[in-house]
């Protein structure tokens, strides 16, 4: 199986290429025959890629030890389905699953973009084919990247999956992240494709649409299973470290957020067009650039791939990708001339304005506080790092403008807003913010920035309903429809903007999650069985914690100390509490990798009980515990499902608009001049 | 004014902000990160070194570990082949951070006037011996 793996990898390695020489010869020579055998050549690369990938999955499923990616990643006693993530465990096999859901895309690109577009395709065809055909260029010619490589002896069994990957968050985590990552390789290329055909109306961006938003949501899911797995796995309570390789998955989403938008003003108001081209090839550029940080081990991190020479394949592709892509926008810059002008600093596209300045302006903080230790290294010749109380003290302040202008943004109206409009929408809002802020304040809460937070969220809130109830009311009085239907149609024929507006509670919820984690309780105890302690809620009530002893037992694949404790809260007897190490062994008994924790949780929608278990000195039960109560933790996961819900709404196929546009009465006579005509 | 400048003020007042807030934070919150050859060579150059938080990489020296478990302290010394001084540091290590081990750290904390560095956190990263068999082998074959 090995050798049809080589063989389909080369097989799409020439195939790219081809198709790609082909779609700039096309172009060179005006050739617009040769355009459908472009297109079929992603077809090809994506028909081998999946030869490629059935013939790595078979060696996984079949133990075949003898290659050597089977042999690192699983052994005989790893349940089935970690026989299907370890595909992707490993820097090898994560190049392939890269190139070959690349290659998916690239197919169901062209299948799936209507005709209106054909002039685009071949290029898209060409740089997706290009970019499938740097990542098997990896695998061909990077030391030790082919998934297929074959040892000169076959182990009795494996080395087994990394603890820390088998975890149900790690099934679902890299994929959606690398689906995020990957699919915005397909906006790219529509923009690339625009630049080449110089088609440089708005039809681009119709084109790519919901593939940005596909992405967008992928990474959103990505990002939150990531902090899940990070809050349950890597035990120290928190769900974000701003570490580099977390760092780099946001980057791509804040820019993608920006560019999600500014397409709008420029579909509405032909402005932006080159800002929007500027960002949709910066943001893949940062898709890139987030994965030669993840492989090339040059800044020190707890998620990265071992180091290794592939990352510098990725800064070579980075920097001719970003080289060609702007000299290419350069000279097309004459042709990207701004159909109009800003009109108000009060109105719609200057809050959306402001809005992408601040999303790149926190990724670009972001950036430099990732990059400073190889920046001050160059400059200064010392390394210095900066840790979160630096990412936290750019970025809240921030994130509060750009949550703040998530309300004002929905309030005004494109091109001026008059005084009396704004007077209009701004009173709900303004008071349902002010509203919380006192609760809070008659509640106790003296913080500054969670006051801040919390009032802006109630702001923003405010905004959401008001625009929900003007809408569903609107409908109740002209249609006569009951509140429910007018609600569930507004939003039907509406997608977007009420789609948009669901993501945006979604944004609210996380913030307030955030504000929640600046209040956790921490302690460490050593407890011997029999023995109590206590830590304090902030929500004002106490547990106390009983270790009722620690239990050894031989699990699947793995040798389990679990640690007990019973959980009261305010002297009521509430459940017990469990937290584990875990000693993962292979199918002989032999040790492998470090003994992991398994965090203990109690979670409900006012805040988690975590519970770490520390182990205990020399056979003794004396064990070590660390304690945290995490108020709102809850929120982050809920908000995540808002916010894909919301997405997948904005992007749902179909819609009444479309069709009462294809059934517009004809007038009889006409219809047949009509039918066969490009529409 | 036309919009189109009074937007360009707004935005550079937001890009001073972000700029501004970038130049603080780093100059509050950042560390040195340093060998332990640089920083017995920077800090005899510049003693208030020793009162400022830092990062050191460097490996733990084989045999230099104490522990007491009753009170979660751990006493070991790193190094870097040319320099090397003792670490304390109380809290939760990793259950193979031992003799045993070829143990790569990065402590935080502080390097004081005595040559004891006091860490507040100590990030470990234990080169594995299960990998170790596992390169031999490959290696071997």
């Amino acid at each position: 199986m090995t050798l049809l793996g080589h063989f389909a990898l080369w097989a799409a390695f020439l195939i790219g290429v081809w198709s790609a020489g082909l779609a700039f010869f096309a172009r060179w020579q005006d050739r617009p025959e040769l355009s459908l055998a472009i297109r079929r050549g992603s077809y090809a690369v994506c028909a081998a890629l999946l030869v490629a990938s059935a013939a790595l999955w078979k060696g996984l499923f079949s133990h075949d030890f003898n290659i050597e990616y089977v042999a690192a990643y699983t052994s005989r006693n790893l349940p089935e389905y970690y026989l299907v993530t370890a595909f992707w465990a490993g820097q090898k096999g994560s190049l392939l699953f890269w190139a070959v859901v690349l290659g998916i895309f690239g197919a169901l690109a062209q299948a799936l973009t209507s005709n209106r577009f054909k002039d685009l395709l071949p290029y898209v065809a060409g740089v997706t084919n290009i970019t499938a055909a740097f990542f098997i260029a990896v695998m061909l010619f990077g030391e030790g990247a082919n998934p297929f490589e074959r040892l000169s002896f076959t182990p009795a069994d494996g080395r087994g999956l990394n603890p820390q990957l088998q975890n149900p968050g790690m099934i679902a985590h890299p994929p959606t992240l690398y689906l995020g990552y990957i699919s915005l390789a397909v906006p790219f290329a529509f923009a690339i494709a625009a630049l080449m055909a110089r088609r440089l109306d708005a039809g681009w961006i119709i084109a790519m649409r919901k593939w940005a938003l596909a992405s967008w949501i992928f990474l959103s899911i990505g990002i939150t299973i990531g902090m899940w797995w990070a809050y349950l796995e890597l035990g120290w309570g928190g769900v974000w470290a701003w570490d580099p390789v977390e760092n780099a998955s946001l980057l791509p989403w804040l820019t993608l957020t920006a560019f999600l938008h500014s397409v709008m003003i420029q579909e509405k108001r032909g402005m932006l067009k080159r800002w929007n081209m500027g960002l949709i090839i910066g943001t893949f550029l940062l898709t890139i650039f987030g994965t030669f940080i993840t492989r090339s081990g040059v800044i020190a991190s707890v998620h990265s791939f071992t180091q290794s020479s592939v990352g510098y394949f990725f800064l070579g592709f980075l920097l001719v990708t970003a080289i060609l892509s702007f000299t290419l926008l350069y000279t097309r810059w004459p042709d990207l001339e701004p159909e109009a002008e800003l009109e108000s600093l009060a109105s719609r596209e200057a809050a959306f304005l402001f809005n992408n300045l601040a999303l790149v302006g926190i990724a670009f903080s972001v950036m430099w506080g990732t990059l400073f230790p190889i920046i001050s290294e160059a400059v200064r010749g010392t390394k210095i790092t900066v840790g979160p109380p630096f990412f936290n003290k750019v970025n809240i302040p921030l994130g509060l403008f750009l949550l703040l202008l998530t309300g004002i943004g929905p309030l005004i109206a494109w091109r001026k807003a008059s005084a009396a409009n704004l007077q209009r929408q701004f009173i709900v809002p303004t008071v349902t913010g002010l509203v919380t802020t006192v609760a809070l304040l008659l509640a106790g809460l003296r913080d500054g920035w969670a006051l801040a937070a919390l009032g802006i969220s109630g702001f923003v809130v405010g905004t959401i309903g008001q625009e929900f109830w003007r809408g569903v009311r609107a409908r109740h009085v002209m249609h006569d429809e009951s509140i429910p239907v007018a609600l569930v149609r507004l939003m039907g024929r509406n997608r977007r903007r009420y789609g948009g507006y669901i993501v945006h509670v979604g944004i609210v919820l996380y913030f307030v999650a955030f504000t929640g984690l600046a209040f956790r309780t921490k302690a460490e105890v050593d407890l011997v069985p029999g023995q109590s302690t206590t830590i304090a809620s902030p929500f004002g009530w106490t547990y106390e914690l009983t270790h009722l002893g620690i239990s050894q037992y031989s699990a699947l694949n793995r040798q389990v100390s679990a640690a007990t404790l019973e959980v009261k809260r305010d002297g009521v007897r509430i459940g017990t509490i469990k937290s584990e190490k875990r000693q993962h062994v292979d199918s002989f008994g032999n040790r492998l990798f470090e003994p992991s924790t398994e965090v203990g949780l109690r979670s409900d929608l006012r805040e988690d009980l975590y519970v770490v278990y520390g182990g205990s000195p020399d056979g003794t039960e004396r064990s070590h515990f660390v304690l945290q109560v995490n108020p709102l933790v809850a929120w982050f996961w809920i908000g995540g499902a808002v916010l894909v819900l919301g997405g997948m709404l904005t992007m749902w196929p179909g819609g009444p608009q479309v069709k009462t546009k294809r059934r517009a009465p004809v007038q009889a006579g006409y219809e047949a001049t009509l039918t066969g005509m490009p529409s | 004014m036309k919009p189109g400048v009074k937007f360009a003020l707004g935005a550079a007042v937001i890009v001073g902000a972000i700029t501004l807030l970038m130049i603080e934070g780093v100059k509050q919150t950042g560390t040195y990160f340093l060998t332990p050859t640089q920083l017995v060579e920077k800090s005899a150059a510049d003693p208030t070194l020793h009162d400022v938080g830092l990062k050191v990489a460097a490996s733990v020296v084989k045999g230099s570990i104490s522990r007491d478990p009753s009170v979660q302290r751990v006493d070991f010394t790193i190094s870097d082949g040319t320099n090397s001084f003792p670490v304390t540091y109380t809290g939760m290590v990793p259950d193979t951070f031992t003799d045993e081990n070829d143990i790569e750290v990065v402590i935080e904390g502080k390097f004081g006037n005595d040559g004891v560095f006091v860490a507040t956190d100590v990030i470990a990263k234990c080169g594995s011996r299960y990998e170790a068999v596992w390169d031999e082998q490959v290696a071997a074959s």
